[in-house]
């Protein structure tokens, strides 16, 4: 099953709806956390896999929370030493990626079972099913919401008038907002199940 | 029953070894970077305070680029000409005041009646005219927000400078962009001698602010509390050092 589209963690499986909302009004900040998410996930599935004949069942969630919890703030505390700035940006997303469900959903359905390096790819392969899902939605809501890109205007500007602004056009407030991500999502939701019938559960 | 892993023994073993690892991963790391990210967070005071100023390497019309910090610390000693520290009635210089920490102070100042704040403030000096540079700290949507503000002698606004920690990418967060910085700078801070501060309006319609007198600036869409949350803590911050300002430039005269 291929995580990218027909196992999507966030259209078919359901996880990481909470980050998804929050993060995608900006296109960079939706990226970002695309990229932080695939990186925690990697070492973490692979770090929980090789533990994984060792941990004791009854506390499982507990000791998946710790290793996630951990690997993102030893990650928090370099950027800060090394790389400020980057800790600067990047500190809000802190606690959205260690309550990511998609994380420990992979880590409960994969990790747990299988080997490093399967591990390594699973993580891999939903942290960019993950990212897609993201960027498609962060760029339908920054071009609609603010008229910018990356932070690029690309309508023209709408203090001065001049572009796409001229002609009369206003940005749509509401696309900022997390309620109309999730309509996004819902209408990616639909066009992948028109686009592939067997996805639709009855 | 009988897998190893399943008995009790074995997962209180487990849990005491694995706490044990993990904190002292953490403490460890955290102790050996504890130097370089104190000093990293004096560099970002002092750019944030140059900042607010005006200070700062800005080159196109939406960047946000302080000093760098290897320059940062001659740049700091040469535009800012003094640091004062107020406490209750007594004003002390110290070249370290901008160290002092906002939060810390403010929270023994609430538990303790007695306790007078010390009220750090910078005294500037850029292009021949002379700045104040106070901090200010409140509260956001999510988290803490803070910021600097640099008022100069007709006690109109030279230059803002705003962080958070906590604020949603995209809306709270924006208080950081220029275009909603920006527009702080001229705006009048009192009406015939009585402090007003700065409103973050809604329906105000002034994007670029020109009307610098009415004590308002635009909100930003989808960010009402965390705009309240600015305009309070202007409200409240920036009062406690306007009758110091006064005194300080009534003695220049």
């Amino acid at each position: 099953m291929d995580p990218l589209t027909d196992d999507n963690p966030i259209t078919i499986q359901v996880l990481g709806i909470c980050s998804a909302l929050a993060i995608t009004a900006e296109l960079r900040a939706s990226v970002v956390m695309a990229i932080s998410v695939l990186a925690v996930m990697a070492i973490g599935n692979v770090v929980i896999s090789l533990m994984r004949n060792v941990i004791p069942s009854k506390i499982r969630i507990i000791v998946q929370l710790i290793v996630v919890a951990t690997l993102v703030i030893l990650v928090d505390l370099i950027l800060k030493a090394f790389a400020f700035e980057l800790s600067k940006q990047l500190s809000v997303f802190i606690g959205l990626i260690i309550t990511n469900c998609i994380i420990m959903g992979r880590f409960e359905a994969f990790a747990l079972g299988n080997n490093p390096w399967h591990s390594l790819l699973d993580g891999i392969g939903n942290a960019a099913g993950y990212g897609i899902i993201l960027v498609i939605v962060g760029f339908f809501r920054e071009l609609l919401g603010s008229g910018t890109l990356f932070g690029y205007k690309v309508l023209g500007d709408s203090i001065e008038k001049t572009g796409l602004y001229a002609l009369g056009y206003e940005n749509n407030g509401f696309m900022v907002l997390s309620p109309m991500a999730l309509i996004v999502i819902g209408i990616i939701i639909w066009v992948q199940r028109t686009r592939n019938k067997e996805l639709i559960e009855d | 029953m009988s897998k190893l892993t399943d008995k009790n023994s074995y997962t209180i073993i487990f849990s005491v070894i694995m706490v044990l690892v993990v904190g002292s991963l953490l403490a460890g790391v955290a102790q050996s970077l504890r130097e370089r990210i104190t000093e990293n967070e004096r560099f970002e005071k002092q750019q944030n305070i140059l900042y607010a100023m005006g200070v700062n390497n800005n080159d196109g019309p939406s960047d946000v680029a302080f000093v760098p910090t290897d320059v940062v610390g001659e740049k700091f000693d040469t535009y800012i000409k003094r640091q004062l520290v107020i406490q209750g009635n007594e004003i002390t210089e110290d070249p370290e005041a901008y160290l002092i920490d906002v939060k810390q102070e403010e929270s023994r100042a609430k538990s303790n009646k007695d306790y007078q704040r010390r009220l750090p403030m910078f005294i500037g000096e850029k292009d021949g005219e002379t700045v104040y540079i106070v901090p200010m700290r409140g509260s956001g949507l999510w988290d803490a927000i803070w910021g600097f503000m640099a008022i100069d002698t007709d006690f109109r606004v030279a230059g803002v400078f705003f962080d958070h920690a906590g604020e949603t990418p995209g809306l709270g967060a924006n208080i950081k962009e220029r275009y909603f910085m920006d527009p702080f700078e001229g705006e009048a801070l009192l009406d015939n001698g009585t402090f007003k501060g700065v409103t973050v309006a809604k329906g105000n319609n002034d994007p670029r602010n020109d009307r610098k007198e009415d004590h308002k600036v635009d909100a930003l869409a989808g960010s009402t509390i965390t705009g309240d949350g600015v305009t309070a803590m202007i409200r409240r911050d920036v009062a406690l050092y306007i009758p110091h300002i006064k005194k300080l430039i009534e003695e220049q005269q």
